[in-house]
């Protein structure tokens, strides 16, 4: 995070906050380790000088606030500036203590923790429109939560089948509407989203709108059922559309029109001829993220090889760069990178057979008023600016 | 109208994938596939081995048992720290019969 910077300003980015969110924990009951290991981080909207977000490991959600402090009082009475009490018999005049500026100190603390409402994983979590609910999703259920109850949730989707042998589908991404405070969509592994309205019934099993490509039958394969599975869903900001990501594209989806999607945009379509070895090497089951620019003119997201994706959905060009500081040198302008799916490589062009697929960008954020996206590779978080005119 | 002899790559790659594998079960979206993904990533432990680990651990002054006995059990329970950072694969060995 970046302390308060002036727009137009082209500054370098520091930590601005480490903290330990999650620890790993055990469920002696069923002799399972939980990992603390983050799967979402939502941001509340601001509404005082501290921020709020929301973050998730596999079973428990947590609300932290993080505030500043950069003045201290100073000049008390009965205390020393260190803290030691002073002797009161060697106070013989009065003051008013004042606040002096101070080093920047951030903190992190737990607000409210919210547990035991998931048996499954939990992949999504999503802050409503009205500011005071939340819904969290798993493989087979969504809960939804008011942010200042931790004691209790009340389970708003269900699609766990009565008997595990007929599950045909699992729930893999969910979000509310940026609106409509009754609104949300939940992905599937089947490639299929549904929207559902929460003033209809208490628990929402039947969708109220149900998004599905029609499959050409004769090209179903073995993959295509994983390749189908949607690993996010996102609303644009107007709320007018909504994007899914599964393997192979990304899909922007009109609210009003189920039966296809109105766009769709080719991530790397040259590994269609690898399904055999990403499936071997389990890269087909990646859940690559995406994410709309403030104006929802533009959409990104990540491939392999430490690539990332844009596409104007205007001007319908797109753009393939490389998030690396082997081959980016600071504040020069990103090289656009082209992968050659077959045939004779052009210099510069990379083929197929050389992308590492070890390196993922599963996650990438677009600043929601500024061009400044960031975008997270293994192990390194590279945040990169629209170019200076 | 003559027939499409060219196979889409993704019919190619199920044929090699077929080819490595011939028992790999025909529809990868049914419910054990799905069981597995449901359970991905857990990480099973033994809590009695865990704590008797622990305790070990404190209680290093007692005595311990015969040097040249070389069996004993519970001193390689893995403690939460140790436990390996397994990837978990979603069907099982792809070469199961």
């Amino acid at each position: 995070m970046q302390n308060k910077i002036q727009s137009h300003s082209r500054g370098e980015y520091n930590v601005y906050s480490t903290f330990q969110s999650h620890e790993p924990e055990f469920d002696y009951l069923k002799s399972l380790e939980i990992e603390e290991k983050i799967n979402k981080i939502r941001w509340l909207p601001q509404k005082n000088a501290a921020q709020f977000l929301l973050s998730t490991n596999d079973k428990t959600i947590k609300l932290w606030k993080i505030s500043e402090r950069d003045k201290r009082p100073e000049g008390y009475n009965l205390k020393e500036e260190d803290g030691r009490y002073r002797d009161p018999t060697t106070v013989t005049t009065l003051r008013v203590p004042v606040f002096r500026p101070m080093d920047l100190m951030v903190e992190a603390s737990p607000r409210r923790i919210f547990a035991n409402a998931h048996t499954y994983h939990i992949n999504s979590i999503s802050i409503n429109s009205d500011y005071e609910t939340y819904l969290s999703a798993d493989d087979l259920r969504i809960n939804l939560w008011h942010l200042e109850i931790t004691d209790r949730s009340f389970n708003i989707v269900d699609i766990k089948p009565a008997n595990m042998e007929e599950l045909t589908e699992v729930i893999t991404a969910a979000e509310f509407h940026p609106n409509s405070c009754n609104t949300f969509v939940y992905s599937s592994s089947k490639g299929t989203i549904r929207l559902c309205d929460m003033r209809a019934s208490a628990l929402c099993d039947r969708h109220s709108k149900l998004f599905e490509e029609p499959e050409d039958p004769s090209n179903r394969s073995f993959f295509s059922e994983i390749i189908s599975s949607i690993s996010d869903v996102k609303f644009s900001h107007s709320g007018r559309y909504m994007m899914t990501r599964d393997y192979l594209s990304v899909k922007i989806w009109d609210l009003n029109m189920e039966n296809r999607p109105v766009e769709t945009y080719q991530v790397h379509e040259y590994l269609r001829s690898k399904l055999c070895s990403l499936y071997e090497n389990d890269c087909i089951f990646d859940k690559f993220e995406c994410c709309w620019n403030g104006s929802d003119s533009v959409v990104m997201t990540g491939s392999y090889n430490n690539f990332f994706r844009m596409f104007d959905r205007n001007t319908k060009r797109d753009i393939t760069l490389e998030a690396s500081r082997e081959n980016n040198k600071p504040r020069t302008v990103l090289k656009p990178r082209k992968v050659c799916a077959s045939g004779k490589r052009k210099k510069d062009e990379i083929s197929v057979d050389s992308l590492d697929f070890n390196k993922k960008i599963l996650h990438t954020a677009w600043h929601p008023k500024e061009n400044i996206i960031a975008v997270a590779t293994t192990n390194n978080l590279y945040i990169f600016q629209d170019k200076v005119n | 109208e003559m027939e499409d002899k060219v196979t889409s790559p993704e019919k190619a790659e199920e044929a090699k994938l077929k080819a490595r594998y011939p028992h790999l079960g025909q529809k990868p979206g049914g419910s054990d596939f799905l069981r597995k993904r449901l359970q991905k990533g857990q990480k099973y432990f033994d809590s009695g081995d865990y704590n008797m680990a622990k305790a070990k651990m404190k209680n290093k002054q007692l005595p311990t048992a015969a040097p040249d006995k070389t069996e004993v059990t519970g001193d390689h329970i893995p403690t939460p720290q140790d436990l390996p950072q397994r990837k978990p694969s979603l069907v099982t060995s792809k070469l199961a019969g």
